[in-house]
């Protein structure tokens, strides 16, 4: 175990490099850049490859090329350039591709505020590819959280074979603060699923229990063919209508399957609340202390941070919000987590928002002032 | 004799009748290209095909290989990956004019910049064959398309001089008239520790020929074998006289530094510059 201060980013590509991250292509973007240059460094040492791409469409599909050789992979932007990767995110998504994206979030829209934080791509994070898929995003609030999480989005990509976004914002990509970072040995590493079936019986998006087939490497004799195309258990594309709702359909059911894994969330003084607040990244730092403050001052305020976003937590945010008489999501953009909060309650209780999206961190009065008027 | 060796590299699984036009010149090219992996000894295993997205794109679909089926113009992106993966793969990527030249200009330029170890055949019918006929960055300035229907205005990109001038390793071109030539230069482009552009002119007798009244596969055919001349040859004619033709030949052929070679090197200084214990 070691205690150090460090950076979120940098905390970040050292997540990577535990969880077994050996391959990352990058194109280099504030507040992100870090990262990459993190990794530049690192990867050579452990036996991994660092590639700088032409762009960010580039570093993504090099990141699939790469996963599909059977190595863990990475690629770390911000807002323009997580634009430009929805494409291969998509890809990935069709093709079942495990792959990690990290998105220090800056202001948008377009080339927007370069240098000051947002959480203006919650809804991009879910919604930014185009069709019907499934992903996961996960949110950390602390450079701890970030190196934890980090992990925990490798080990869900290779488990769930998809694509994890690592949704963070620019102040917790650049904040200083200390670390523990365990020894190696105690991290839980999750390794894909490889087939056990030879070759010639392998199918490479098999209907399994669990709905996530085994992911062969290219190299190791198994020949298979990886498409965008809409495609059956073969691989191969297919415009056959019952095969094309078979597959999506394993692909929503992987991922309910997958719930108790994927989910994560964190309460603080849920047991005992008249008031909720909803809140995630950077945000929910800012939403501990006004809970800590209003305790303080007799008001019985409960935090629910999101640590996953995306699936979005109904059933957790349905069962808390039966006791309440209200909820407060506090976000660092116009409204997005709210529509989702909004769509659980159902209307049962009022949900209100607190909205900064001027590239200034969310403070503890900004919550308190809408607070000290219920 | 020929059709024993592209009988062992079939998929066994379906995949029968092909998406290709009669007549169209992609089976041949993509028949070379399986010719040349044969004659190298490669293994099925360890050679990968990566194609975008367009008709000749859907190549790898037939072959017994390892593919990516890409997103349409980053198939030299997803090489990229691969390679730097694993370099002991023999990647090979299979892309169209439009789509290794307009949507993946980008990439192929780098490509060629980085000179990893990949060769790319570019399946080059001047034309966009798989969303009905409009018209690529390598048709001829008044030929027609679907979205050209008053002659295209733009000049075409050279694809030799393109990725010789942005530093491939191997540059050549040949047609799909000329199929034996063809298998030779794509066999010496994998042989090749670099990135190997091939070029290979090839008739879209659907398309192309319906807006450029080409006439049918072999009327193209025979007009591409008639208009084709050797670099030595071209190199006698004014640009005027040279306007029509199709120069075939070996356009670069050097050895610069490959690059999944340099970063290896790089591996090896990295760690005698760090000790062990600063990693972590
Ligand atoms: C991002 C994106 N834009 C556009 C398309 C539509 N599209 C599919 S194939 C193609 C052109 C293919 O032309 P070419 O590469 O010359 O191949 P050919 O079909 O002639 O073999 C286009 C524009 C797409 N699939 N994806
Ligand atoms: S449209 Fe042209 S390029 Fe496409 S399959 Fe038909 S002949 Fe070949």
């Amino acid at each position: 175990m070691y205690k150090l201060m460090m950076q979120g980013n940098q905390a970040c590509a050292h997540g990577a490099i535990v969880a077994g991250c050996r391959f990352f292509a990058g194109y280099p973007i504030t507040p992100s850049s870090e990262i990459a240059e993190e990794l530049s460094l690192l990867l050579p040492l452990v036996g991994g490859r660092f590639i700088q791409m032409e762009d960010e469409i580039a570093s993504m599909a090099a990141i699939i090329g790469a996963s599909l050789t059977g190595c863990k992979v990475m690629t770390a932007t911000s807002g323009p350039g997580f634009s430009l990767k929805q494409e291969n995110i998509g890809y990935a998504c069709e093709a079942e591709i495990p792959c990690v994206i990290i998105n220090i979030q800056r202001g948008g829209p377009s080339t927007g505020s370069p240098t000051m934080t947002s959480q203006e791509d919650f809804m991009q994070s879910r919604w930014g590819t185009h069709g019907d898929h499934n992903i996961i995003v996960l949110s950390p609030s602390s450079v701890q959280e970030t190196f934890e999480l980090t992990i925990t989005a490798f080990n869900l990509s290779e488990k769930f074979r998809t694509p994890v976004i690592l949704l963070s914002d620019e102040i917790v990509g650049h904040m200083t603060e200390k670390v523990i970072l365990p020894d190696p040995d105690e991290v839980k590493i999750y390794d894909r699923k490889k087939p056990e079936v030879s070759p010639q019986d392998y199918l490479a998006y098999q209907f399994t229990e669990d709905g996530i087939p085994p992911m062969a490497d290219f190299g190791s004799g198994y020949r298979y063919h990886v498409t965008g195309l809409i495609h059956d258990q073969t691989g191969f594309p297919t415009n056959d209508s019952n095969e094309i709702k078979k597959i999506k359909d394993r692909w929503m059911k992987k991922m309910i399957k997958g719930e108790k894994d994927i989910i994560l969330t964190e309460s603080i003084h849920t047991d005992d609340m008249d008031y909720l607040i909803i809140a995630y990244g950077s945000s929910a730092r800012c939403a501990k202390r006004v809970v800590k403050i209003a305790r303080e001052q007799g008001k019985k305020f409960g935090l629910l941070k999101l640590t996953t976003l995306w699936p979005f937590p109904d059933q957790i945010i349905s069962r808390l919000t039966d006791k309440v008489k209200q909820v407060i999501v506090p976000e660092m953009n116009q409204g997005q987590a709210i529509r989702e909060v909004k769509r659980v309650v159902g209307g049962k209780i009022p949900v209100v928002g607190v909205n900064r999206y001027d590239g200034e961190a969310m403070k503890p009065e900004d919550i308190l002032t809408v607070i000290n008027k219920l | 004799m020929m059709q024993d060796i592209i009988h062992q590299y079939l998929r066994p699984s379906k995949k029968f009748p092909h998406v290709w036009c009669p007549g169209c010149g992609d089976g041949i090219v993509l028949s070379a290209i399986v010719r040349a992996i044969h004659s190298l000894g490669k293994s099925k295993n360890e050679t990968v095909l990566v194609s975008g997205i367009g008709c000749s794109s859907r190549a790898p679909v037939y072959v017994d290989f390892p593919a990516l089926h890409g997103t349409h113009g980053r198939a030299l992106a997803f090489a990229t990956g691969i390679k730097m993966a694993n370099p002991e793969l023999t990647v090979v990527v299979i892309t169209g004019d439009g789509d290794g030249l307009a949507i993946g200009g980008n990439h192929f330029i780098h490509a060629c910049r980085r000179n990893i170890d990949i060769t790319a055949v570019v399946f080059n019918n001047s034309i966009y064959g798989m969303t009905g006929g409009q018209y690529s960055p390598t048709m001829k300035v008044n030929d027609y398309g679907a979205t050209a229907p008053y002659g295209n205005i733009e000049r075409p990109f050279d694809v030799c001089d393109l990725a010789s001038a942005a530093g491939a390793n191997f540059v050549a071109r040949a047609t799909a008239y000329h199929a034996i030539m063809l298998e030779k230069f794509i066999k010496m482009g994998i042989a090749k520790k670099g990135l190997s552009i091939i070029d290979v002119i090839t008739p879209c007798p659907t398309l192309y020929s319906f807006y450029n009244k080409a006439g049918k596969n072999i009327d193209m055919m025979e007009s591409i074998r008639d208009r084709t001349i050797t670099i030595q040859k071209a190199e006698q004619l004014s640009d005027a006289e040279k306007e029509d033709k199709i120069v075939v030949g070996i356009f670069a052929n050097r050895d610069f530094p490959e690059y999944t070679g340099i970063y290896s090197d790089l591996m090896e200084r990295a760690k005698r510059s760090v000790k062990d214990e600063e990693l972590l």
